[in-house]
């Protein structure tokens, strides 16, 4: 039997408990540019939260897609926009990310400008309770800061050792990034932030620095260090995969979600 | 860490690339950051690419910094044995 001729699953899609489904669709990013992106929602009518997931420097790839899932599989619609669908669109994930990096990478108005869409597209999704977190891992990390810090309408956001938040950029990168400074400030969510402490970017020392300007402007946020995790420790197909580190990141990024993107009332 | 650091250049050559098509290069990104395929945390990365035939048009290297640097000896040795007249 040929997929073509394959009846239709009775009672397809699949609503039961714990059922999901994942599409690539298209979105409207910064200034309305029609961009690529990766979309899992859990089955059935029950209101939901959303999550915009920034991918990394490397890409749009396989293991951030499986995140986007792991989120659905939680209770969120989640939804990863490929940042780099104008330079590279239909490219591999590593092509795309070649190319992006060859431009000088992703300007932040444009980012914020993406997940801004992002939020949205989650918001117009049937069942959504109106509720929108952001999380992202190294570069993607600084990048959920900074959407949280110049957009007003992020309820949570999680910063997994995301470098050059705070500290000096070396000259000469030839890539358009900045320290995030003059916008921590404006942080206008709770911010959950996960590190290791063998990481140098973020060092402790940074992200200690971090905490202390985030209580000095009076934000929400929570701080967790692991010992004995590097840079990396959530990506579980690189050598830095730490698996305490990572099963406790998971469990306290669900707790914080949990907290934060829960319907009110 | 994502280092963001970059080194650009223009070249004239050729590489090998997926599906064992010969092209013509004539650009190289130069980064050390994460690799997606070595097993290092970070690798010296680069990529010989042909920017107009598009992004796929790359055959990408990632060495450890270790190895980088045998890289770079081995061709500033094979290049200090032939004479300067034949680099033409």
């Amino acid at each position: 039997m040929t997929a073509e001729s394959a009846p239709t699953p009775a009672g397809f899609p699949d609503t039961s408990p714990g059922s999901l489904f994942a599409t690539t669709t298209a979105i409207a990013g910064h200034e309305g540019d029609e961009i690529e992106a990766y979309l899992a929602r859990p089955a059935g009518s029950r209101s939901r939260g959303g999550v915009v997931v920034i991918h990394h420097m490397p890409g749009y790839d396989r293991e951030t897609k499986e995140m986007v899932r792991h989120f659905a599989e939680l209770g969120y619609d989640a939804i990863c926009p490929n940042l780099y669908s104008r330079e590279a669109p239909g490219a591999s994930p590593d092509d795309a990310a070649a190319v992006a990096r060859a431009n000088g990478g992703v300007p932040d108005d444009r980012l914020v400008g993406d997940v801004a869409g992002a939020a949205a597209y989650l918001r117009s999704l049937p069942y959504a309770n109106g509720k929108v977190g952001v999380i992202g891992h190294c570069s993607g990390g600084r990048q959920s800061v900074l959407a949280a810090c110049r957009l007003d309408d992020i309820d949570a956001a999680v910063d997994c050792y995301g470098a050059f938040v705070v500290g000096e950029v070396p000259p000469g990168l030839n890539l358009k990034v900045t320290n995030l400074l003059p916008d921590l400030p404006n942080l206008s969510a709770p911010l959950l932030g996960l590190f290791g402490d063998q990481d140098q970017h973020p060092s402790p020392e940074q992200v200690a620095e971090l905490g202390r300007l985030l209580t000095e402007h009076g934000k929400d946020f929570e701080f967790h260090t692991y010992e004995g995790a590097g840079h990396g420790f959530f990506a579980p197909n690189r050598p830095a995969y730490n698996v305490p580190a990572a099963n406790d990141g998971w469990a306290r990024i669900a707790a914080f979600y949990g907290k934060h993107l829960a319907a009110e009332g | 860490m994502c280092t963001y650091t970059t080194i650009k250049d223009v070249i004239d050559g050729s590489a090998k690339g997926a599906g064992g098509e010969w092209f013509h290069v004539s650009d190289i990104t130069v980064y050390f950051d994460h690799p997606v395929h070595a097993m290092a945390e970070h690798t010296l990365n680069i990529d010989f690419t042909d920017p107009s035939r598009g992004p796929s048009a790359r055959v990408a290297v990632e060495l450890t910094a270790d190895s980088a640097v045998r890289l770079v000896e081995a061709i500033q040795a094979a290049l200090a044995a032939v004479p300067v007249e034949m680099r033409v």
